[in-house]
């Protein structure tokens, strides 16, 4: 049976300022409001607005709930310090990728904001292995998550904020008032530009919308879709679950090895790991440079030396780099070395790529 | 923007302009609005043929991959080499100097299910 995508508490924003929709993780979702190209660059100059409610928010309460977390998990939890938020991937036996989260330490609770087509895999498993006196809550239907991403979004939001946004260091969250709401505001993101997610509750989605539309005129904001999210975030490195993390790809091979902590103790998936770094043959997740025109795609095939050696995960051109080709692919160890030059399978013809180091754009501090 | 008359159409969103032997082609702009900016256009090579109906070659977006289909049977004469270089052409003036090849037509090429401007206003309309 298909189900209907859900709508986010902005979905009529999204229809009045005239979005490209597109189901995803669920949701029915914008994937352009004027022109990727544009969004991207006011992100990369400017700032770019967000709607992420459709990524799932569950809340984890209980003096246990670090510990449990830490047993679910390849990177560390319980270490967190307050107000502290930590990249981290709900391991599977096999070492694989469940998903790949953002955990918040904030004062009542733990918020783990999950992948929207992971929510309810996430939920089912939390709930499954629960322990007693840990309280599990998926907010994610009452709640909205805004993004702004970009130099001038400390700018925006600090024009409707009361919190003191230069003192927020990278990946930490506090609660502020914001718009006048009091709501979790975090200096974390998925473009590679400073910026911030504001969680709050979706009654106010509209009203907070408005606000940094307004506040955003002056720095040149634009809403931005999860089209030119896709090539921020491949710009930067960053990974896509279901492209370069999914259940059969573990950490160490989409190049998260900092993110896998082997002197935590026990945690799902880690003798696999341990196994798997050990033998060191595993195929990787690459970084390609193309040296043609024609973009990669997700799904090509990639030689080396002749033989195929795996495949392209992510493309798109990178306006970043002057509209240059990117992508990552996993392919085979031999094939990994940096500098390797490889070919990808473009509607039957080879198009060579080099094997460079990831990300492909830094921001300038 | 308004439908050229001068010219047909298909149902994916290509148009042909039909002068004696030569067509010139492109896609539409609903096709290149659908698709976004632009950013790479792939044309068979001037003498080879296409076929009514068969892809011929594609359009790329930052986002999307699109096929484009012959509308007439024939051996390419030529490429619009501007628009490989500069491909906001296409989304700029789709109907103008973002044309896309001019393809030398077959005798016997069909164009009976070719759309005139009317019909494809009123296909684009029903999506």
């Amino acid at each position: 049976m298909l189900t209907q995508p859900a709508q986010t508490a902005l979905y009529r924003t999204h229809i009045r300022l005239g979005a490209k929709m597109s189901p995803f993780g669920g949701f029915l979702m914008p994937i352009t409001y004027s022109s990727i190209l544009e969004e991207h660059r006011a992100v990369r100059t400017a700032v770019g607005m967000f709607d992420l409610s459709h990524m799932g928010q569950l809340l984890i309460r209980g003096e246990k709930a670090p510990a449990w977390l830490d047993s679910l998990t390849s990177n560390e939890v319980a270490t967190m310090r307050p107000g502290q938020a930590r990249y981290n991937i709900v391991t599977n036996g096999a070492g694989g990728a469940h998903d790949d989260v953002i955990i918040y330490r904030l004062p009542e609770y733990w918020l783990v904001v999950v992948n929207a087509s992971n929510t309810d895999k996430i939920w089912q498993l939390l709930e499954a292995s629960r322990p007693s006196g840990v309280t599990l809550e998926n907010r994610t239907p009452q709640s909205c998550l805004i993004a702004l991403q970009g130099p001038r979004a400390v700018d925006v939001l600090q024009t409707v904020c009361d919190l003191k946004l230069a003192d927020l260091k990278y990946y930490y969250a506090a609660t502020g008032i914001v718009a006048g709401n009091r709501v979790e505001v975090a200096r974390t993101g998925y473009t590679g530009e400073d910026g911030f997610e504001v969680f709050a509750s979706s009654d106010v989605a509209e009203q907070f919308w408005e606000a940094f539309t307004n506040a955003g005129q002056q720095f040149g904001l634009l809403p931005a879709g999860l089209g030119a999210r896709d090539v921020l975030r491949l710009e930067a490195g960053m990974p896509l679950y279901g492209h370069e993390l999914d259940e059969n790809i573990t950490p160490l091979q989409a190049g998260l090895g900092w993110a896998v902590k082997f002197p935590k103790t026990e945690f799902t998936g880690k003798r696999a790991l341990e196994k798997q770094r050990d033998d060191d043959a595993y195929e990787r997740i690459v970084g390609l440079a193309m040296e043609g025109k024609a973009p990669a795609r997700a799904g090509y095939s990639v030689f080396y030396e002749g033989q195929r050696v795996g495949d392209v995960r992510s493309g798109s051109p990178a306006p970043a780099l002057g509209g240059k080709n990117i992508a990552t692919a996993l392919v085979h160890k031999d094939a990994s070395p940096l500098g390797t030059t490889l070919m990808v399978e473009i509607r039957g013809a080879q198009h060579p790529a080099t094997v460079v180091q990831m990300p492909f754009y830094k921001r300038k501090k | 923007m308004s439908t050229p008359t001068d010219r047909l159409y298909t149902k994916e969103h290509e148009w042909a302009k039909i002068d004696g032997q030569t067509a010139v082609i492109g896609i539409t702009d609903y096709a290149q609005s659908s698709l976004g900016d632009i950013v790479y256009v792939e044309m068979p090579k001037p003498g080879a043929s296409v076929e009514r109906g068969k892809p011929m070659g594609v359009v790329e977006s930052v986002k999307a991959v699109s096929d484009i289909y012959a509308p007439v049977s024939g051996t390419v004469a030529e490429v619009n080499a501007s628009v490989e270089d500069d491909q906001t052409k296409v989304n700029n003036d789709p109907y103008g100097e973002g044309w896309l090849v001019k393809v030398t037509v077959r005798a016997a090429s069909d164009k009976t299910d070719l759309m005139d401007a009317a019909s494809y206003d009123e296909l684009v309309k029903s999506l």
